[in-house]
């Protein structure tokens, strides 16, 4: 019984959009955070002294400290950016599907 | 005798391989903490309610696995942020702070980035196929019993690497902490543990975890706050005081020596990003809510909660730099710089006592035990999942076993790993056993993590494949890990490593990928075929959470 419902959610076009364009999203948000995130990494073990330079003339506050700070913010506004979308707009598309699938069964 | 205390702290939650040469100090017995024990028993009175109550609301298997399915988002994400810091956090990370500056940052960076994509990529999907153990997931569309036995095997060697860590790390930081004999405390955390676990499943753990992330939270704040207000709550001010005095001068800031080559500092990032997303006692948590949409609000929470608190971390590590570091009466014979009383890792303890006297002392000190309490807990409640859940029920039993019988194995097997890890806990008092949590991460990131990330995304994983990536990345994990200087050297007594990095994860986790991919390219069995087939169905259920496991109504 669920092989068929779920072949019909996959034959549904809704489908294949909601899987679409939560894939491109969640992708391109961890890429984002790949890269910024071993982009650091490669920093720390190359370039260790940039990290330790003062980010203006005279201030006590250093570029590492800035953008780890940043990226703290940074990663947890962005988790919070994907939760905000899956459960709204993700969701909705994702219930309908299920009801569609339901009522092709009727 | 130099050995134990800031390798088991480190242990206790951290790669520890890293920092265990220069950071190893044996603990010293201090007199009995009056305004500790006290706290202390309050929380487990309270606790004991808890599981008290739990009790009765536990008698499936789903209340005793997930609690039911019915913990809310919110509520997890505390359980998560518990399960995951560790008195090693708290005491571990401030030391570093204090003694290597901007590295403790770092390091904390490499524990929180793995969060946003658990998040990203595995939430949902985790939610949506899995039931009890992440090994619904791998055993899916395979061969149940091959894949259900390999991933509970790497369950069980994770969950007993971390335990021995966190038990060898509770009994040095209680004897420290309490004034208690290191057996007794032994007896404690293990007997606690148990009482917790068989008598109230998941639901006790997580309420456990929740009130230890509570009191993490607040009581980290709180110091941290006191401890600002010396500086007029100006980072610059904490910056230009800290930087005048500590011996490092301006290097403080710099990165230091923890990731001085780059195949380290890589191989750590991947191990501790990827670790996470492999560990069985986290992995499990996103079993206990209601939905998809829960599951992904508990990372939400979990990774706010971590982020800010490693930031705490950070600020009392560097308060500390002038609090603690240049009051004589926090070191031996009042000789500042010298040997801090206690060991490197009393640096957070000394700094709650210095801003709030020794009721602030015995608060922190309290919620390192229950700390150590809640990440046990987490790790035993897995491991017994994976003995009673997936060999016992699924592979000897064949799905046949009732619910009665598969909960009493499940609380058999928490009282023997309670047993196991007393002994072990024992056994292990005067080794140095830094490269444990470094193992546990490496075989969590090489054995458990590919093959879960592959079941759910590719198509072409076979039953094969996923034996031969997950033996394959669990063996290689530890082979490297034993052949590395942790081991061979430091453990061994070998001159020279055969391995020349303490890292695994950088090459155990290309074996385990490289592995799973020949293996199920190559299978040509009947068998590989069904598993290929099933693929579309686990697809949709991914995708769309239906026909998942759905909550019972708590």
């Amino acid at each position: 019984m669920s092989t068929e419902m779920y072949q019909r959610m996959k034959a549904n076009p809704k489908f294949q959009d909601l899987v679409a364009r939560r894939s491109r999203f969640a992708w391109t948000l961890a890429f984002i955070v790949l890269a910024m995130f071993y982009g650091f990494v490669l920093v720390v073990a190359f370039n260790p002294t940039s990290l330790g330079q003062p980010i203006a003339e005279g201030s006590r506050w250093t570029v590492g400290v800035t953008a780890e700070l940043l990226m703290f913010i940074f990663f947890w506004v962005l988790t919070a950016v994907y939760v905000k979308r899956a459960n709204t707009e993700f969701d909705a598309l994702n219930q309908e599907i299920i009801k569609e699938a339901w009522k092709d069964k009727k | 005798m130099m050995r134990n205390l800031l390798t088991s702290l480190a242990l206790l939650g951290f790669s520890a391989a890293t920092f265990a040469a220069d950071a190893v100090a044996q603990t010293e017995k201090q007199a009995t903490n009056w305004h500790a024990i006290i706290m202390f028993c309050i929380f487990v009175a309270l606790t004991m309610g808890i599981t008290y109550w739990a009790a009765s609301r536990t008698k499936s298997t789903s209340d005793f696995y997930t609690a039911g399915g019915g913990i809310t988002g919110f509520q997890n994400g505390l359980a998560i942020a518990g399960d995951y810091m560790s008195a090693a956090t708290l005491l571990g990370l401030t030391a570093m702070v204090y003694t290597q500056g901007y590295d403790g940052y770092i390091y904390m960076l490499c524990f929180f980035a793995g969060w946003p994509i658990i998040l990203f990529l595995m939430a949902e999907r985790l939610r949506n196929l899995g039931k009890f153990t992440f090994s619904d997931i791998t055993a899916y569309r395979l061969d149940q019993g091959k894949v259900r036995t390999m991933a509970a095997i790497s369950s069980l060697t994770v969950v007993c690497f971390y335990l021995i860590a966190q038990m060898v790390g509770a009994g040095q930081l209680i004897k420290l902490l309490f004034g208690l004999e290191y057996n007794v405390a032994i007896f404690a955390v293990g007997i606690l543990m148990m009482v917790y676990v068989t008598f109230g499943g998941m639901v006790a753990t997580t309420w456990v975890q929740i009130i230890k992330a509570v009191m993490l939270l607040s009581g980290g704040t709180l110091v941290m706050v006191l401890a600002m207000s010396q500086f007029g709550f100006s980072f610059t001010t904490l910056l230009e005081k800290a930087t005048s005095v500590h011996k490092l001068g301006d290097k403080l800031m710099y990165p230091g020596s923890l990731l001085k080559d780059p195949v380290t500092a890589i191989s750590l990032g991947l191990g501790l990003m990827f670790g996470t997303a492999g560990l069985p006692h986290i992995l499990m948590r996103f079993f206990t809510v209601t939905d998809a949409k829960e599951a992904r609000k508990s990372v939400l929470y979990a990774s706010g909660f971590v982020a800010y608190f490693f930031n705490v971390i950070f600020l009392m590590g560097l308060a500390g730099i002038l609090i603690v570091g240049q009051n004589p009466e926090f070191f031996e014979g009042g000789t500042i710089g010298g040997k801090l009383i206690g060991g490197g890792n009393m640096v957070a303890m000394h700094l709650a006592k210095a801003v709030g006297g020794n009721m602030l002392l015995g608060f922190l000190a309290a919620v390192a035990f229950a700390t150590i309490l809640a990440v046990v807990s987490g790790l035993a409640l897995a491991g017994a999942s994976a003995i009673s859940h997936d060999i016992y029920a699924r592979v000897i039993m064949k799905g046949q076993a009732s619910e009665a019988t598969e909960i009493r194995v499940s609380k058999i097997a928490t009282i023997c790993l309670g047993a196991v890890a007393i002994v072990l806990g024992i056994l292990f008092e005067k080794q140095n056993i830094a490269f444990m949590v470094g193992l546990a991460f490496g075989v969590a990131a090489a054995a458990n993590f590919p093959v879960l990330i592959l079941s759910m995304y590719w198509r072409g994983l076979t039953t094969r494949g996923a034996l031969l990536g997950g033996y394959g990345g669990l063996i290689s994990a530890v082979l490297f890990v034993l052949f590395s200087k942790s081991v061979w050297v430091d453990v061994l007594g070998n001159a020279a490593p055969l391995f020349p990095y303490t890292q695994p994860a950088l090459f155990a986790m290309p074996v385990a990928f490289l592995l799973a991919f020949i293996g199920s390219k190559t299978d040509s069995t009947a068998r590989g075929k069904t598993d290929l087939e099933g693929f579309d169905d686990q697809w949709v259920r991914a995708q769309t959470g239906f026909g998942a496991a759905s909550a019972a109504n708590h």
